[in-house]
């Protein structure tokens, strides 16, 4: 018996874009017109791309792997070929154990079932078997919080319905190996507490969890170890906090700026005082520097900034005019400078930096970046939530009852 | 090909869950519930009782019950076959989600909708026993070749529905060909009339793997006669050969289904 508990060996998967014959009248005519002019049936092959190129990596049993990456990094692909839904081109897979994936947690719903048809449906498509459906049953409804309406055809359910009770029979499944992808999205914020609750508590029980998620803060929650992909491939595999940094310093490449708009934010930096960073410390002093560069001429203007964390919540904004500072008039081609001071007493998580011009008496917004830049606030073990209100514990007792008092 | 057996054992419940899907959504669905099974065999043997009476009409002979029976225990079967391929067909790609997202053994699919067109069947058999009956039909010991004739005609089905369901699913117009070939089978199917009605040159129907079945079917119920041997060899060569290639060909496709679908 190994401890690994999934490893790819050189994985590649290619994919074909463009023109497939996806019908006998367009690809009969093709096959028969390129034998004749001696080609190859391939010879669309420029047309290919690899969507995973040397994807290797190894977890072992009872560790949880984070895999982080842009949009179109291979995310998804890698993990269709780990649940065995795609084959790779070439490469080695091992998976031991059962896999189960959070991966499209209603795909197996039908709607004109009722919901508790569907729960045996779905969780016989995932896996199980009629008999362990049954015993997990109790818990299974308990779960969706759906018991009223566990008769009703699924096609009466609101969507966060929907999602809720497929996510409740696919987190009950037993399994090895765990794939989850970006399911927590669903249901209101109880229930994506109740699911983090669960998949912590699956990973608990030793089982191998792989986290996708664009939410980098349930993976540094989730997460020992986190594997960065872009472009197909493998960047970094390491602890999930040096990671994210990676990530986050990949990213913020600047975008075209502002074509044709007649004010544009030229630069947004962020420094402590090491110089420019996406990594701080909670309570560190930080300081942002925006540059503003206009092509016509304007008046009475102003630099908003706001910290949204990962759901969009403004968690803070500030502009210079209300800081107390005039606003500023730019002529063609003029800029304007300024910098921030502020002190982040954030807790850890991911913030996105935005900016904006902005003309308070006319309410207009000019150029707007968002996010502008993106920052990480390193995790303190000691405090958890949105803020940071540096604790410190400055009395404790324990008080013992005394006999008489146990009475009453 | 044995572990791939041995996986699709593994699975027979999602098969069962997947057949009971398919079954309980086309009765929930349809007004008319348990009717919808035997409404297209009731219409195929009422269309061969006027065929059937149009041929004695030209040969000056009477309309025997024999050969309404006869007509009525074709038709049904022939009912299954089309509308199990039919469904099959359609099995992978009306799928969509559950190809694309979760791993099992996809042959279940194109199965499901097979073993669902059975239960349909089943429904239509019993409803054929109680007019076959009340037609004083009778009985004989070759009734057991029932079972045995059925089953070859479910491997029959199974062989070709995978391999319809896989090639459709890379080719879309794979099943309106199918749908063409479905329609007009009836005129090359002994359903409507017998090979015998053709004499020697009968045997050239007989190639068509379904003739000796129903040909079977009819001999056994309606003329208490055992089948022709030979040719029913022959059907169950060929049932055996489509449900062999229909699986190896399937499960060689399989891996391709979720980025071609």
């Amino acid at each position: 018996m190994t401890d690994t508990a999934l490893s790819m060996e050189h994985i590649y998967k290619k994919f074909r874009k463009g023109e497939i014959y996806n019908s006998l009248r367009d690809f009969l005519p093709a096959m028969t017109g390129k034998m004749f002019r001696g080609q190859e049936l391939n010879a669309g092959d420029k047309r290919e791309f690899w969507a995973l190129q040397d994807i290797s990596f190894e977890v072992k049993r009872g560790e949880s792997l984070g895999i982080i990456g842009r949009n179109g990094a291979g995310k998804s692909t890698a993990l269709k070929i780990l649940s065995r839904i795609m084959k790779p081109t070439s490469g080695r897979m091992i998976v031991n154990g059962r896999l189960s994936a959070l991966i499209e947690v209603t795909a197996g719903f039908h709607p004109d079932l009722t919901g508790i048809e569907n729960i045996f449906l779905h969780g016989t498509i995932l896996g199980m078997t009629k008999r362990e459906i049954q015993s997990k049953l109790d818990q299974i409804i308990a779960f969706s919080g759906l018991e009223e309406f566990i008769d009703t055809p699924v096609k009466r359910y609101s969507s966060g319905m929907y999602a809720r009770l497929g996510f409740s029979v696919a987190a009950h499944v037993d399994a090895e190996v765990l794939v989850v992808d970006e399911v927590l999205s669903v249901g209101d914020f109880v229930f994506q507490q109740r699911c983090m609750e669960r998949i912590r508590s699956v990973i608990a029980t030793g089982t191998t969890v792989l986290f996708v998620s664009h939410n980098l803060k349930s993976v540094t929650e989730i997460c020992q170890r986190a594997m960065l992909l872009e472009h197909g491939k493998v960047v970094a595999v390491d602890n999930t906090d040096a990671v994210i940094r990676k990530y986050l310093s990949s990213g913020s490449t600047p975008e075209d700026p502002g074509k044709k708009k007649p004010v544009y934010i030229s630069k947004v930096t962020v420094r402590n005082r090491a110089g420019e960073q996406s990594t701080f410390e909670s309570g560190e002093k930080a300081w942002v520097d925006v540059e503003v560069t206009a092509r016509e001429a304007l008046e009475k203007l102003a630099v908003v900034i706001w910290f949204k964390d990962e759901t969009q919540y403004i968690v803070f904004h500030t502009s210079t005019e209300r800081l107390g500072f005039a606003p500023f008039s730019l002529q063609p081609g003029g800029t304007y400078r300024c910098t921030f001071e502020l002190t982040l007493n954030i807790a850890h998580g991911t913030f996105h930096l935005v900016t904006q011009v902005y003309r308070y008496d006319i309410q207009k917004g000019y150029d707007k970046r968002e996010p502008a830049t993106t920052i990480f606030i390193g995790s303190t073990t000691a405090v958890g939530g949105a803020v940071n209100c540096f604790p410190t514990l400055i009395e404790s007792e324990t008080i013992v009852p005394s006999p008489q008092s146990c009475e009453v | 090909m044995k572990e791939e057996l041995q996986e699709l054992y593994k699975y027979r419940e999602l098969l069962y869950m997947i057949t009971y899907r398919d079954i309980k959504v086309r009765y929930k669905q349809s007004i008319m519930g348990f009717f919808w099974a035997i409404l297209m065999p009731i219409l195929i043997v009422l269309s061969g009782v006027v065929v059937r009476y149009a041929y004695a009409l030209v040969a000056h002979a009477p309309l025997k019950t024999a050969d309404i029976a006869s007509v009525a225990i074709k038709s049904v079967p022939w009912a299954f076959i089309v509308s199990s391929i039919r469904f099959s067909c359609n099995s992978l790609t009306g799928n969509r989600e559950l190809v694309v997202k979760i791993y099992f053994p996809k042959e279940i699919f194109p199965m499901a909708a097979v073993l669902a067109c059975l239960f349909d069947f089943f429904v239509a058999y019993a409803a054929l026993v109680i007019f076959l009956v009340f037609m004083k039909i009778g009985w004989s010991i070759y009734l057991l070749w029932v079972p045995v004739l059925l089953s070859t005609m479910i491997l029959f089905c199974l062989g070709i529905g995978t391999i319809v369901a896989a090639i459709s699913l890379f080719f879309r117009d794979v099943k309106y060909i199918v749908e063409v070939f479905l329609t007009f089978g009836i005129f090359f199917t002994p359903v409507f009339y017998d090979v015998r009605m053709f004499g020697d040159r009968g045997k050239w129907l007989m190639l068509n793997p379904v003739a000796p079945l129903l040909e079977g079917l009819s001999d056994v119920i309606a003329h208490h006669q055992p089948p022709d041997l030979h040719w029913y060899m022959y059907s169950l060569v060929v049932s055996l050969i489509a449900f062999v290639s229909g699986f190896v060909l399937f499960k060689d496709l399989e891996p391709a289904f979720a980025e071609s679908i």
